[in-house]
């Protein structure tokens, strides 16, 4: 911006164009906002994506169905074990697979521990975006049990590739229950713990509330899910709507918000991990024996159609669309439906007209990961 | 359960032919033994051979009969795959087909939108797929659309405002055209690259974007310094 | 050597040397314990690899940032973008000079002072010295040629400015309670008066810290360098050496605040409450303390609360901060000004 010369005026009212991103400290990533600023206030922003744009979608194309499940770890970098989950439901549900118990008990354990991982990781950042550095270091100290417990089960940290199709690959380690089972009673009092840090903060509920609204009518026409769809007062799951796995057969409640605004999102994701730790409780508690792969073939052949399956990841509903051809060891088109995409989508409908400050809330209480966006 | 090898054993391939071929022999009439008691008893649905979901007719689907009802013709077909109903519909009625659907079947829910490649195809290149929710009964339905390729359609990005973004990638990535969309832009790939990444005539390396940013020090369409090519674009 | 040239020129050569060197090891160590304070909040460490448990730590974070490169923008306004640092740098050294650390002592038959001077309107002198340090930041943020830059300049010019409003009214309460500008007086008044000043001068106080902590852009007042929303704000071009006399700055005007605080309002290097510890045995015991430990005893409780609170706070939003200045501190400041005024009237007559 040229701020020389005498041929302008004293006080000219003027737009300043700001490209925020892609490298800055808040944007999670390589997310671009084109923003026009009036002073502090945004009057106009635009979120630029696919600085991160890898082509999964192509790969997949080119790879067998159980090559493709390592590729999806790579799409929400912090929350591999839902992508694993999402890929591997669609295909059992293409390929007729019912998987034994003792498997999809195990598959929700690693799926609500890393949920637990994936919110600990939204709080973290969302609490560095609004100026509260603390509480990063204390939730990455239970992030890094969660992952210690992911690395001894698999030997991966983030990228797990802990699933296939019609089950899991290995079968539990020693004593990896009971450390489990004992994180899982701790947790609770680390989520208090980080409660106390936020929650009653008086500059914390000034900068959250009222900040980011979004309705209920505009919540749905724009296609959120997920958090930023519960914190506006719907109740809806995919646990709940379309069970996969065994989650009809275990008790939990759908938290959700009234005020549609970045505080009740927040109030909605930190009583997530508490229903996060209780489903654990019950997966530990009702754990069967018995084989954790179901009786799969060897070569997985695909009957001619399309197929939609969805889970329900820390971000929204992650859903997996596979077309595959009569026969087809690999997907002839596989598209990833990424929740962290569509719920971006409304960036600008909640931050127009707001200021600076808020755009970084907003973009915090949305939980966006690019590397799911740009795909 | 701990006990048991997870990974198959490296043993088991180097015992003598001997000795395997006996084990074999044992194996088989074990497993012969254990077929014939397990045909007598029912298996749990995981012991068995995987049955592949199969195709029929949804011609008689709610949605279906209302969508002809009330916009005859634009419906082309109705199929019920996998526990999820694909109604295709006529490309030119889509706009009419959705405010249908969204306004009096309550559909106000677009969970995804994208599109298909089948570049060798008569009817048309691709398959426009729109699946849609409805809350008050959880119902999910599946609209496809056969467009051709010079052929555009109808944005619906007026009826569910996430169609924006899910139409401009299709854009993006398979080069399909919509009109009245309020900022069809590329969205994944740069403003100015050629080529439409999803298509299947697209090669998985990749093209010569022309893009390069040093074209007289490094080729134009990336990898090694070739001393021949090295002043290209 | 004759008695003028000592008094004059050599006794306060030695002191402005030594007084720079220890305000320059204070505000080195101050960011070692800012990291190792906030290490312990945050269950971390903090520094512990650079010599035993990290204590030189500070020396090699000097010794780097003096040999990184000295980047200077393609854009900048080159002469006022190298200025910028060092307008910010000397003001903040130069308030020292008027900080009393303690009592003066006799050595060798003469009588040192241990401050450079006493002068007798030393609150308006650093009230006056400060505000060019915003020019400082204004001009880095403006000369840097970057958007985010220019409104963190921005930002910090209009939150100096408006809490030094309130700030200078809360100054005037311990003025009105002292009835005098200078420093040294403030605290001599309180010798007499046998209280602190923050007790009957509480609100003053309070309005005073808050103030102080917006002046030097810290925690929860953060906003011109807010990473999240502005990478660095006015300081995100600058490198080097060049950013490290905004740091430092940063780290001394912290010092001034924290100083003008002990002095102002909590009995500068006296032993805490004379006159009602004066029949009990801790009474000598507590007065034989030099009064330099006392006051670096004091100034060192504001600091940590410095440091305390950014391991606290979230920020504030950038209306929020304006609307607390002036909706909140400043009537409070000007109703505080005139109940100390009515009760210096009521009790002095």
């Amino acid at each position: 911006m040229t701020m020389k010369g005498p041929e302008r005026p004293l006080f000219d009212v003027e737009e300043m164009e700001v490209s925020f991103g892609p490298q800055h400290p808040a944007t999670h990533g390589v997310l671009r906002v084109q923003m026009k600023l009036d002073g502090e206030r945004i009057v106009e922003a635009k979120p630029i994506i696919g600085y991160l744009h890898r082509g999964t979608e192509k790969l997949f194309e080119t790879m067998t169905f159980p090559a493709c499940i390592p590729h999806t770890d790579r799409l929400d970098y912090v929350n591999a074990a839902h992508n694993n989950q999402g890929f591997c439901v669609t295909m059992e549900k293409l390929l007729g697979i019912s998987i034994p118990p003792r498997a999809a008990y195990l598959r929700m354990i690693l799926a609500e521990l890393q949920r637990l991982a994936s919110h600990l990781v939204w709080f973290a950042t969302h609490a560095v975006d609004i100026g509260a550095i603390t509480p990063f270091f204390y939730t990455f100290r239970e992030r890094d049990d969660i992952l210690d417990l992911f690395e001894e089960y698999c030997g991966a940290r983030l990228t797990l590739n802990c699933m296939k199709i019609g089950g899991l690959p290995f079968e539990l380690p020693e004593g990896w229950l009971d450390r489990c089972a004992e994180f899982v009673d701790a947790f609770p009092s680390h989520i208090d713990e980080y409660e106390t840090l936020l929650t009653t903060n008086r500059i914390w509920k000034k900068r959250t509330i009222g900040v980011g609204v979004i309705s209920p009518e505009d919540a749905i026409d724009m296609g959120l899910t997920g958090p930023p769809l519960r914190g506006s007062g719907i109740e809806w799951d995919i646990r709940k709507v379309f069970p996969y796995d065994r989650y009809d057969e275990v008790e939990f409640d759908v938290p959700t918000g009234t005020n549609c605004d970045t505080y009740d999102r927040y109030l909605v994701r930190v009583e997530e991990m508490r229903q996060s730790t209780r489903i654990l409780r019950q997966c530990l508690e009702k754990l069967p024996e018995g084989p954790i792969m179901a009786k799969a073939p060897k070569v997985l052949r695909s009957p001619e159609g399309m197929v939609y399956g969805s889970v329900e990841s820390p971000k929204g509903e992650l859903g997996y669309f596979i077309v595959a051809t009569e026969n087809g060891t690999e997907p002839y088109r596989c598209r990833v439906r990424p929740p962290s995409f569509v719920n971006l989508q409304s960036l600008p409908k909640m931050v127009e007209g707001s200021l600076v400050a808020d755009l970084m809330a907003v973009i915090g209480t949305l939980d966006i990961v690019l590397g799911e966006i740009d795909r | 359960m701990s006990d048991d090898k997870p990974t198959p054993n490296i043993d088991d391939l180097v015992i003598d032919v001997e000795a395997e071929k006996a084990a074999k022999i044992a194996a088989a009439k074990a497993a012969a033994a254990k077929k014939a008691a397990e045909e007598a008893s029912p298996k749990d649905p995981w012991e068995e051979k995987p049955v592949p979901p199969v195709h029929s007719d949804a011609a008689d689907d709610d949605d279906v009969t209302a969508l002809n009802g009330a916009l005859e013709g634009s419906v082309v077909g109705a199929d019920h795959f996998a526990g999820a109903v694909t109604v295709t519909v006529r490309a030119e009625k889509i706009l009419d087909v959705c405010r249908f659907l969204k306004e009096e079947r309550d559909y106000d829910f677009l969970v995804d939108q994208t599109a298909v490649d089948w570049p060798e195809r008569e009817e048309g290149r691709f398959d426009l797929i729109y699946w849609l929710h409805r809350y008050s009964d959880s119902k999910r339905l599946r609209l496809r659309a056969i467009v051709g390729e010079d052929q555009t359609l109808e944005s619906v990005a007026p009826v569910w405002g996430a169609a924006n973004w899910m139409e401009r990638e299709v854009y993006d990535l398979f080069g399909v055209v919509f009109e009245n969309h309020p900022g069809l832009e590329r969205i994944l790939t740069w403003e100015g690259f050629n080529g439409h990444p999803l298509r299947k005539d697209f090669p998985v390396e990749g093209i010569d974007t022309g893009a390069a940013i040093y074209p007289d020090v490094y080729p134009s369409g990336g990898g090694p310094i070739q001393p021949d090519e090295g002043e290209g674009a | 050597m004759p008695e003028p040239i000592l008094q004059l020129l050599l006794i306060p050569l030695v002191k402005i040397v030594v007084l720079l060197v220890v305000v320059l090891l204070i505000v080195a160590y101050l960011t070692y314990a800012e990291r190792k304070i906030l290490g312990y909040m945050q269950v971390r460490l903090g520094p512990n690899r650079v010599g035993p448990k990290g204590w030189l730590q500070p020396v090699a974070d000097g010794l780097k940032l003096l040999v990184k490169e000295d980047l200077v923008p393609g854009g900048a306004e080159k002469l006022v973008f190298i200025i910028a640092p060092a307008i910010v740098m000397v003001p903040a050294l130069v308030m020292f000079a008027v900080i009393p650390f303690g009592e003066p002592f006799e050595v060798a038959g003469m009588t040192i002072t241990p401050y450079l001077a006493d002068i007798n309107i030393a609150l308006l002198f650093i009230l006056g010295v400060s505000s060019v340090g915003v020019f400082g930041i204004m001009l880095g943020g403006w000369s840097s040629n970057n958007k985010f830059s220019l409104m963190g300049g921005l930002r910090s010019a209009a939150q100096m400015v408006s809490y030094e409003i309130p700030m200078g009214f809360a100054i005037i309460s311990a003025v009105l309670m002292a009835g005098t500008l200078s420093m040294v007086g403030i605290v001599e008044a309180q010798r007499t008066a046998g209280w602190w000043f923050v007790f009957p001068g509480i609100l003053g106080f309070g309005i005073y810290w808050i103030c102080g902590i917006a002046e030097t852009n810290r925690n929860p007042f953060d906003l011109p360098e807010a990473e999240a929303e502005l990478v660095a704000g006015f300081h995100t071009e600058y490198s080097g050496m060049k950013f490290a006399l905004f740091y430092l700055a940063e780290y001394a005007n912290m010092m001034i605040v924290s100083a003008m605080a002990v002095v102002m309002f909590l009995g500068g290097w006296l032993p805490p409450f004379p006159n009602l510890l004066a029949g009990l045995w801790a009474s000598p015991a507590l007065a034989w303390i030099p009064g330099v430990i006392w006051f670096l005893a004091k100034m060192s409780f504001f600091l940590f609360c410095y440091i305390w609170f950014r391991g606290t706070f979230p920020r504030y939003r950038f209306d929020q901060l304006m609307a607390v200045g002036w909706k909140w501190l400043l009537p409070l400041s000007l109703a505080n000004v005139m109940l100390v005024g009515l009760g210096v009237l009521l009790l002095k007559g």
